[in-house]
């Protein structure tokens, strides 16, 4: 053995909150490497800030630090440790800035700290473009033309030189700053001039953009003694220019002859080597599609997105293997886990086609812009395995939970030739369903090829896939047609939308001729060979491999993808009752299709089916396995839509009765069975038509909320402020889009409570409830949630206690059950009730040391909360604080609106805890990157209505020694309360300095800013919050917000008064 | 158009016909590497055999003029789940069909691979036929049962006349078994004199070439079929270095007194762990080879093992205690597959130079 025995103690530092960019493959990459490091006898710290992830839980690492992850809080726990090294490159882009900062600082020296795995030096080499190209000059190394300039004039003699496009990126010692497309010379003076003045060393890096190359991108590992393996091949679908997270991704590559994988081998082998990483690194090429030429785009030291990828569709878990490699092990001496095989399967041999296919989130930011790029906008991501690209691609395309079932889109069958022509053309994130249907319009594939430089063997595969539509169309319940086409992953709902009947017919039909699928084995090829790998694949073949044990199991459907409203706390619930499972002696069988997730891995459950979660691939595993019952309550809106289903096909739902799940969430009748054991709520009705919307919006009393009754009911709530807001919301609402009803609720702003239980049918156990900061006018999921409540008085503690109780009695509940109250003038309404895992589940399981899930499984399999020794009511609350806080892309997601509001918006959160409330807030806000000077300027932007209550923020801000600028409305109305405020001009006013310069200009430090809630002024909000967001500077569309971070810079500053 | 696979245990695999449709029989065998498929269906080491791809896809990048292993090939069979009709690739020039038809090589596509994978492992390599799936079960069961695999079959895909490949450095002389292109490839790119013979060329003609090095290549078969190979070897071993690959390897195996006997299922693929027991490195290899050195054999002989491989131990690697000359049982030029061992041209090269100064009168 050659693992290092002159260390024990190792930090791992992980990625932080979940931003696009760096999701849920991080929680799965630190996770792994904590017990894979574990496993070899090292004690492991973590360091993370994000307390919806697995790696944060007790048993992951042997301790855990729950912390923001700023120099500041990383150098005292590494003071406090004392630990012998540390692992930087497993927490993504977060973890290698961190450990830049601590080695700038000479803390790793001071402390005699050692990096693991890669050096500071192989770190900066990939970071930094100017080293990086330098170094594969010195390989030999084709890299795109580039230029290091200091002036705008520099960028455009350069730009002479060579083609447009053109990609500038900012220099700095921060990593990670993004790149910038430019078309022209105009954009690239605009861009290069923009990067400069941002750069603190006045340097920009530019280089060629190959749009249209063949992307391609290479796994590769290495160990110390110099031994090196490409442990998988990802060939993108998308030509170079659009981004990896969103790009449509095959592995293995699917059209390069071996010479020119030999080619890429050696040039990523050579790299790997030449950084003398102890790890795993990701090599991505662009492919000259017309010669063997290539250039080398860039390399990720770090386990990424595509590792987490490759992890899955390999079956061998990168990070897990990085892991060791970094305490000094060596390729032979690490078995791939579940087999006795060593090496070969590091460099594996696939028989099936991985398809991975992004998850999108425009379908919550409708006014998002939606062109792909060189800036990820995708939240996550499905996978999916076939034993064809045709059959592998569709399972991804019904697996992307946005209710399609094929690459087939209503809308773009009504589209005009000219319009879908446009969107071929023009990549963004539908592109897929119209080069399909572009295709089925009979538009040659040659031509396609050379318009989008798509490879001409995909389209082919779509190509194919129409043809099979064809076929179908014209065979009406023909036996030989129906195989062919579910040999190539048609799924029984298309072929009955083109068959013109029910999928139950067809379904029926199938089972008839016994045309169900087989499962094959993701893994080793050999049955002989020793395996635990577990993971198991449909397809229409003869052999299936997998076979049900005798021992009862329980199947647990995920979440699929990971998108806004579903993140990883999902991950988190299905893990966690898999471990309940199987410690209550069931065979614990999961569904799932999102690579990113701990809970997919192929040695967490003891069956894991890498499927869509459609009623039709659902069945087919129940069929096969034939569970005692299905958990649906661990996988949010992906399970729940199935829910009901499944129950009609009389599969056993574990926990609580689907009819009571249904009531639950039938407002109607809900709301009788709340009145009627006297539980206030929000009066709602629904509505169909716009007279009747004006009557009862009357008769409820403004402000009221609009939720449109469809499939995918939380994107388009809104608050209506007034009758003639009201008239235009309809008129959109039934004129331009496909609903039938609305739901009105009377809204009622007041603060908002969070409350987790779990019933068993007779007691029910509240483990904790939180307190939102923010009141609810905005999404629960975009505000920063406090445990213990700090405001609430014991009496309204004990009513929302009540009432939690009775109205898990009322829908006996047996599980989770999830309620939100709104607190108004000491009355407690319920507002939502949900009978599934929550997004506060991980948060409280963490800070009370209740494993809830773990609880409502035992419950749901059926023991008493008493059995498993907890008493009935409110668990007793810690004396510590904790606030969970959120945090949003919006500098990824262009034309989003960063005003917060009833819509979330967040992708991810972070956890701060303390002694007092502020010092927990400000850990939260560190956490988050929202940091603030003790003094500075804040820029007040208000609506009208919140005048009066912005006084005091003003009046708070100006005590501590902040200068306020603000436009005239909002300074009269404070100059009036003898506060000094300076004015700004507003956007139409024309004066030398308007509210956009300031924010440029970097004059201010902190922008709240709450106009636009109102149809009145949304433009000029929208532009105050984009050039905000996009200057990087906080901010606040909140006055609760506002409020908080007052009483953290309060709590820090001393009062400067006169006398 | 419907055609079956029927193996000898009785076991039938239904698809359908591409490439040529001629009825075949064969030794079926299975290789796992995802690429290469163009290089593997050329090789003449698949000689009279039916190849199972287990990669699914097959014929991505069509048929291009640089990727040929021989111009000729002779393997009985194709059989895939599925080929590609639309390849694509900037040098393809002919889809797989279409080459398969053209060299008269019948294929078989839509078939279970991994189920016949996991067949073959379990019952060992078996003969198998493709007929149309209309004809008489019964008949060609009968005929495939009735059918003595062929031996001698490096004389079938040997050169039968010499010819040479011209360079400016050191002279080696190809035996060709069923010679690779690569393998003159890599001896063309050290600038080496290459000279290709018949496999059934006499010690004493080699000899009288004087060359500075021999190189058994790779072939199909069974080396124990070749006797007169082993005498030339016997002579020649002691007086010029050598290095045998592949079925070369067999044969100085053979030559010194070692077994070499049939393996159950083979070694077929393109990322096969090997070690290299010398230095403990270990690298990934192309193999595809049905027989092997008996390890129990080789302690009486004058044979030193220097390469084995990681999963199951067997040989793959091993030199003469005495004599210049070496050999592998991989294939180390890759091709398809990775470049792990190309080095080991070049300690030929370095044997050949050594040899040569330490026999300076």
């Amino acid at each position: 053995m050659t693992k290092r025995t002159d260390l024990s103690k190792i930090v791992v530092i992980g990625s932080g909150p979940i931003v696009i960019g760096q999701s849920a493959e991080f929680d799965y990459a630190g996770t792994q490497a904590c017990l894979s490091l574990k496993e070899e006898g090292y004690e492991v710290i973590l360091i993370n800030s994000n307390p919806a992830s697995i790696m944060t839980d007790k048993g992951i690492a042997d301790r855990v630090y729950i912390e923001p992850l700023t120099l500041e809080f990383i150098s005292k726990i590494l003071r406090k440790e004392r630990p012998d090294a540390l692992i930087p490159t497993l927490g993504g882009r977060t973890s290698l800035n961190a450990t830049m900062e601590l080695a700038d600082s000479g803390l790793l020296d001071e402390l005699e700290i050692e990096l693991l795995g890669t050096k500071l030096e192989a770190i900066k080499t990939t970071e930094y473009p100017d080293l990086f190209k330098k170094l594969m000059v010195e390989l030999n190394e084709p890299t795109l033309e580039s230029v290091v300039v200091h002036t705008v004039q520099e960028a455009v003699l350069f730009s002479e030189k060579v083609t447009f496009p053109l990609l500038v990126m900012t220099m700095s010692n921060k990593m990670g700053s993004g790149k910038v497309s430019c078309k022209n010379t105009v954009e690239l003076e605009l861009a290069v001039s923009k990067s400069l003045a941002r750069s603190p060393i006045n340097k920009c890096f530019i280089e060629m953009n190959r749009t249209g190359y063949k992307e391609v991108e290479y796994e590769a590992i290495r160990d110390k003694k110099d031994h090196a393996m490409i442990s998988c091949t990802l060939e993108h679908f998308d030509p170079v220019g659009i981004h990896t997270g969103d790009s449509i991704i095959f592995a293995p590559s699917q059209t390069l002859t071996d010479k020119q994988h030999q080619v890429l081998r050696d040039a990523s082998l050579k790299i790997i080597r030449a950084l003398k990483m102890e790890g795993s690194c990701t090599i991505r090429f662009a492919l000259d599609p017309v010669t063997l030429s290539y250039f080398i785009l860039g390399v990720n030291q770090c386990t990424s997105l595509s590792s987490a990828v490759a992890s899955k569709a390999t079956g061998n878990p990168i990070a897990r293997t990085a892991a060791k490699l970094a305490v000094g092990m060596t390729l032979d001496e690490i078995k791939k886990p579940g087999t006795n095989q060593f090496l070969s399967e590091f460099e594996p041999a696939m028989d099936y086609i991985v398809s991975k296919i992004p998850r999108w989130p425009f379908d919550k930011f409708e006014q998002g812009d939606r062109d792909l790029g060189l800036q990820m906008k995708s939240t996550g991501e499905t996978m999916s395995f076939g034993r064809t690209v045709e059959e592998s691609l569709l399972k991804a395309v019904r697996s992307l939970e946005i209710g399609v079932s094929h690459i087939f889109l209503e809308e773009t069958a009504l589209a005009t030739d000219e319009e879908v022509f446009q969107k071929v053309s023009h990549a963004q994130d539908d592109r897929l369903f119209y080069l399909a249907e572009i295709i089925r319009r009979g538009y040659p594939i040659e031509r396609l090829a050379k318009d989008t430089h798509i490879d001409l063997f995909f389209l082919d595969k779509l190509a194919h896939i129409i043809e099979i539509e064809k076929d179908l169309r014209n065979h009406i319940f023909d036996l030989e047609i129906l195989a062919y086409a579910k040999n190539y992953g048609f799924s029984d709902e298309f072929i009955a939308l083109l068959w013109e009947t029910t999928s139950q017919k067809v379904e029926a039909f199938r089972i008839e001729n016994a045309l169900v699928p087989v499962y094959k084995q993701l893994g080793p090829y050999s049955k002989e060979l020793e395996t635990k790998v577990s993971g198991y694949y449909s397809t229409y073949e003869e052999e299936n491999e997998s076979i049900p044990t005798d021992r009862e199991s329980i199947l647990i459907l995920g979440s699929g993808p990971t998108r806004i409203g579903q993140g990883i706390e999902f991950d988190h619930a299905v893990f966690h009752s898999i471990k309940a499972i199987q410690k209550a002696g069931y065979e614990a069988i999961v569904l799932n299709n999102n690579p990113e997730t701990v809970s997919t891995d192929f040695l967490v459950s003891d069956k894991l089916y890498f499927e869509p979660l459609t009623l039709e691939d659902v069945m087919h595993v129940f069929r096969l396995e034939k569970p005692i019952g299905v958990i649906i309550q661990y996988g949010g809106q992906a399970a729940s839509k199935l829910a009901e289903s499944l129950d009609q096909l009389g599969v056993p739902i574990l926990g609580t009765a689907i009819s009571d799940v249904i009531h639950s969430q039938s407002p109607t009748s809900f709301e009788k069975a709340l009145d009627k054991s006297g539980i206030p709520k929000s009066i709602s009705t629904i509505v169909t038509n716009k007279e009747a919307a004006l009557s009862s919006a009357k008769k409820i009393g403004y402000p009221i909320l609009m939720r449109p009754i469809s499939k995918f009911n939380e994107k388009k709530l809104e608050i209506i402020e007034s009758e003639q807001d009201l008239e235009t919301y309809m008129t959109r609402s039934f004129t331009y889009s496909p609903y039938s009803a609305v739901l009105i609720t009377q809204y009622i702003k007041g603060i908002e409570v969070e409350v987790d239980a779990i019933s068993d049918g007779t007691s029910i156990l509240i483990p904790g409830m939180v307190e939102y900061i923010e009141r609810s006018e905005i999404h629960t999921g975009d505000s920063m949630a406090v445990y213990p409540p700090q405001s609430l008085s014991p009496e309204i503690k004990e009513t929302i206690i009540q009432y939690t109780k009775q109205v898990a009695q009322s829908l006996n509940c047996i599980g989770l059950i999830n309620s939100q109250f709104v607190i108004f003038e000491d009355d407690v309404y319920i507002s939502k009730v949900h009978l599934h895992a929550s997004r506060t589940a991980p948060f409280l399981s963490k800070v009370t040391g209740i494993p809830i899930v773990e609880l409502a499984t035992n419950v749901i399999l059926g023991q008493s909360l008493k059995s498993q020794g907890y008493e009935e009511g409110l668990a007793p609350e810690s004396t510590l604080v904790h606030v969970k806080a959120p945090v949003f892309s919006f500098a990824q997601l262009q034309k989003v609106d960063a005003l917060l509001g009833p819509v979330m918006k967040s992708t991810g959160e972070v956890m701060g805890s303390d002694r007092t409330l502020e010092k927990a807030l400000y850990k939260a806000f560190e956490a988050s990157s929202l940091h603030l000077a003790d003094y500075g300027t804040v820029l007040l932007t208000l609506t009208d209505k919140d005048k009066e209550e912005s006084y005091s923020i003003a009046q708070r801000f100006h005590q501590i020694g902040y200068q306020i600028i603000a436009t005239s409305g909002t300074e009269k109305f404070l100059t009036s309360k003898q506060i000094p405020v300076q004015t700004i001009a507003k956007l139409d006013e024309t004066k030398n300095e308007n509210i956009l310069d300031v924010i440029a200009t970097g004059k201010v430090q902190l922008v709240i800013n709450t106009t636009g809630r109102t149809k009145k002024d949304v433009k000029d909000g929208e532009l105050i919050r984009k050039s905000t967001i996009e200057n990087g500077i906080p901010l606040l569309t909140s006055l609760d917000t506002a409020a908080a971070i007052l009483s953290v810079l309060e709590a820090r500053t001393f009062l400067t008064q006169p006398l | 158009m419907d055609r079956i696979l029927l193996l000898e245990d009785g076991s039938i695999f239904k698809g359908k016909g591409f490439g040529s449709l001629i009825d075949t029989i064969g030794e079926v065998v299975f290789t796992t590497g995802m690429t290469g498929y163009q290089e593997i269906i050329t090789d003449q080491s698949y000689n009279g055999q039916m190849i199972v791809f287990n990669y699914p896809s097959i014929g991505n990048t069509g048929i291009n003029r640089n990727d040929y292993e021989s111009i000729e090939p002779t393997c009985k069979a194709v059989i895939v789940k599925e080929f590609a009709r639309v390849p694509s690739n900037w040098h393809n020039h002919m889809n797989l069909d279409e080459f398969l038809k053209n060299k008269k090589i019948p294929g078989i596509t839509g078939v279970d691979t991994r189920k016949l994978m996991h067949l073959l492992q379990e019952k060992g390599v078996m003969r198998g036929t493709i007929v149309d799936a209309q004809d008489d079960f019964n008949h060609a069961f009968d005929q495939l049962k009735a059918t003595v695999l062929p031996i001698q079959q490096v004389a079938q895909v040997s050169t039968s006349r010499a010819y040479v490949s011209p360079g400016n450095g050191r002279n080696i002389i190809v035996i060709d078994f069923g010679l690779k292109h690569s393998l003159l490839k890599e001896l063309n790119k050290r600038d080496c004199h290459v000279t290709v013979l018949p496999y059934d060329t006499s010690a004493e003609s080699i000899i009288n070439l004087e060359p500075d090095g021999i190189l058994l290549t790779n072939g199909p078969g069974n080396p124990n079929d070749l006797p007169h190979v082993l005498k030339m070897i016997e002579t020649i071993q002691s007086k010029i270095p050598i290095f045998g690959t592949g079925l070369g390897h067999q044969l100085l195996a053979l030559a010194n007194g070692c077994r070499v006997v049939k393996m159950k299922v083979g070694h077929r693929g393109l990322n096969l762990p090997v070690k290299e027991l010398a230095s403990g490195d270990f690298y990934l290899t192309t193999q595809n080879h049905g027989f092997l050195v008996d390890a129990d054999s080789i302690d009486q002989t004058n044979l030193a093992v220097t390469h084995v491989e990681l999963n199951d131990g067997s040989i793959e690697g091993m030199k003469h205690r005495h004599y210049p000359s070496f050999s592998v049982q991989f294939n180390p030029d890759g091709s398809p597959g990775p470049h792990d061992a190309t080095h080991l041209f070049d300690q030929f090269m370095d044997l050949i130079d050594f040899w040569k100064e330490d026999n300076k009168v």
